[in-house]
């Protein structure tokens, strides 16, 4: 799933403290399954504008609404009938679905809820974790299913670097060496010897050096 | 051995002596006159000088225009270059423009994380890692190629090497590692510093027994201490860094002003221990922001006068 987490109450704040009205708009998917952006959130968050406006006196309309999903235009048009009755919507879906609202409602502004993280799962309740930057080209079966494009801070695809102490990253005790994982896992499998295969240079091209990114599928396009 | 370059580090492992190299951090800022005279406290007493590229991440007048610097005082250079920083583009043209200016020799390393420099906001590029790095210049060298494809005019002269550190984990992987590293095209070795001689020799037992000794030229990497302090901190805050605690309780045995001599000590006896292991063939003796030292430790590991080829 797409991994958000909340924005720090006064940045939303500073984007909306002049407004008088504002849909929070949460999203049913990945960022409900992360705490960020579904129901419970959107009911907490709208609280918290309406107390900062009630401070300071003013009289300002917050409402609340938890779409399906905010990166499909279906779900998105739930919303047409009342959009207009609002100068701004407070999206606290992930990065996707705050630019499909956009642009479902040109004329609409939308801010930023949460800041979008990562694509990643729960580890345990309150911890989420990065497996996939979605590099388009998929080196799972040499690593033996441990990803180092995310995992080694690096993205040496030839490891470990120098680095790499008792199973750890460089870069932090927290952090797992992501080639002392896929060691340990070539090791499980009686694969060690793919271990000295030099892996060949990677095109990055359909990572994101090579620009915004399509996947057309013909066979599926009616 | 037959020489492929003209590089002088190259022919001095080709006529079978011990190589000797030191290396010089850039400074920060222009002052390359700070590059000239640590090159000069030590030109006299190693037969290639390594300039660092960056390192640990803090920003420094670049490895390139400090190798270039000591070319034109007729030394010989090391350029040191990760893939840290520059993509594959980069990287090409600047080798290009290293071997325009006659520089022989090469490193290739990831480099260190950015998080431990003074940009720890910065991307990371890491388009190539050092293996690959390896190759391409070797590419470059042997088959006139750019990594393209296309041809390229007056292929770069480059002498290739890369490091390894015997003491990094996972340990078991160590010597397939340095395998890799000589099969992507790496002609020499500089280790990492060396201060647990017993896990380098054990390193080195692994290395002999697949012959890989042989297929490069391995230079043991030393760093003399300077106080208790040094080693307490390369112990514990260096990545990768194995001090066992009979370097600092030695140092500790010693009163404050005289550690730095025992660091130097200490030095001098792992080059003289090193040197009855089978497969080292050179030192490179990293004295950070000590080059001054270097001449002592050069003449009593018994490796002066350097010889001339």
């Amino acid at each position: 799933m797409i991994v958000a987490d909340k924005k720090p109450i006064e940045e939303i704040i500073e984007y909306v403290k002049d407004k008088k009205s504002i849909l929070v708009a949460g999203c049913n998917e990945c960022v409900t399954v992360c705490e960020a952006g579904g129901k419970k959130e959107v009911g907490i968050l709208a609280s918290a504008l309406r107390m900062y406006f009630k401070n300071k006196g003013e009289d300002v309309r917050i409402d609340e609404v938890t779409l399906e999903r905010q990166c499909d235009h279906e779900y998105l048009q739930e919303i047409a009938g009342t959009v207009r009755e609002y100068d701004g919507i407070l999206s606290i879906a992930c990065g996707v679905g705050i630019q499909f609202m956009a642009e479902e409602y040109p004329n609409m502004p939308v801010y930023p809820g949460v800041n979008t993280c990562f694509m990643g799962a729960t580890e345990e309740r309150g911890l989420w974790v990065e497996r996939c930057q979605g590099c388009g080209e998929c080196v799972l079966a040499f690593t033996g299913a441990v990803c180092p494009v995310t995992r080694c801070a690096k993205r040496v695809l030839n490891g470990p670097c120098g680095g790499s102490t008792e199973g750890k990253c460089e870069i932090s005790k927290d952090v797992d060496c992501a080639w002392q994982l896929i060691v340990d896992r070539l090791k499980a499998l009686g694969r060690l010897e793919d271990y000295e295969k030099l892996f060949p240079i990677k095109n990055w091209s359909t990572d994101r050096a090579g620009g915004p990114r399509k996947v057309v599928r013909e066979d599926v396009q009616s | 051995m037959s020489v492929k370059t003209d590089s002088k580090l190259e022919k001095i492992f080709a006529a079978g002596h011990y190589a000797v190299t030191s290396e010089c951090g850039p400074p920060r800022g222009t002052d390359m006159e700070d590059v000239e005279k640590k090159a000069n406290l030590i030109k006299d007493h190693v037969d290639a000088i390594n300039i660092t590229d960056n390192q640990t991440s803090v920003t420094r007048l670049c490895s390139l225009a400090a190798c270039i610097k000591l070319k034109l005082m007729g030394l010989e250079p090391v350029l040191q270059m990760v893939t840290r920083d520059r993509n594959r583009i980069a990287l090409q043209s600047d080798i290009l423009g290293a071997a325009a200016f006659g520089i022989n020799n090469m490193l290739c390393l990831s480099g260190d994380h950015q998080s431990f420099g003074d940009n720890p906001q910065g991307q990371n590029v890491h388009d190539l890692d050092s293996m690959q790095l390896l190759q391409v210049v070797r590419m470059m060298r042997d088959e006139g190629k750019f990594l393209g494809g296309d041809d390229l005019k007056k292929p770069p002269k480059m002498f290739v090497g890369a490091a390894a550190n015997p003491f990094a984990d996972p340990f078991e992987i160590r010597v397939p590692r340095l395998a890799k590293k000589i099969a992507a095209g790496a002609e020499f070795i500089q280790t990492q510093c060396i201060y647990n001689l017993e896990k380098f020799e054990e390193w080195m037992k692994g290395v002999r027994e697949r012959g890989l000794h042989e297929k490069t030229c391995i230079m043991a990497g030393l760093t003399p201490m300077k106080s208790v302090g040094m080693a307490k901190y390369m112990k514990n805050r260096v990545p990768g860094m194995d001090v066992p605690d009979e370097v600092i309780k030695r140092l500790q045995g010693v009163p404050k002003e005289k550690q730095a001599q025992e660091g130097i000590d200490i030095c001098v006896e792992s080059i003289l221990r090193l040197k009855e292991c089978e497969g080292v063939r050179g030192f490179h003796i990293m004295a950070i922001e000590w080059e001054e030292k270097v001449p002592e430790i050069v003449e009593r590991g018994g490796l002066s006068p350097r010889p001339q080829v």
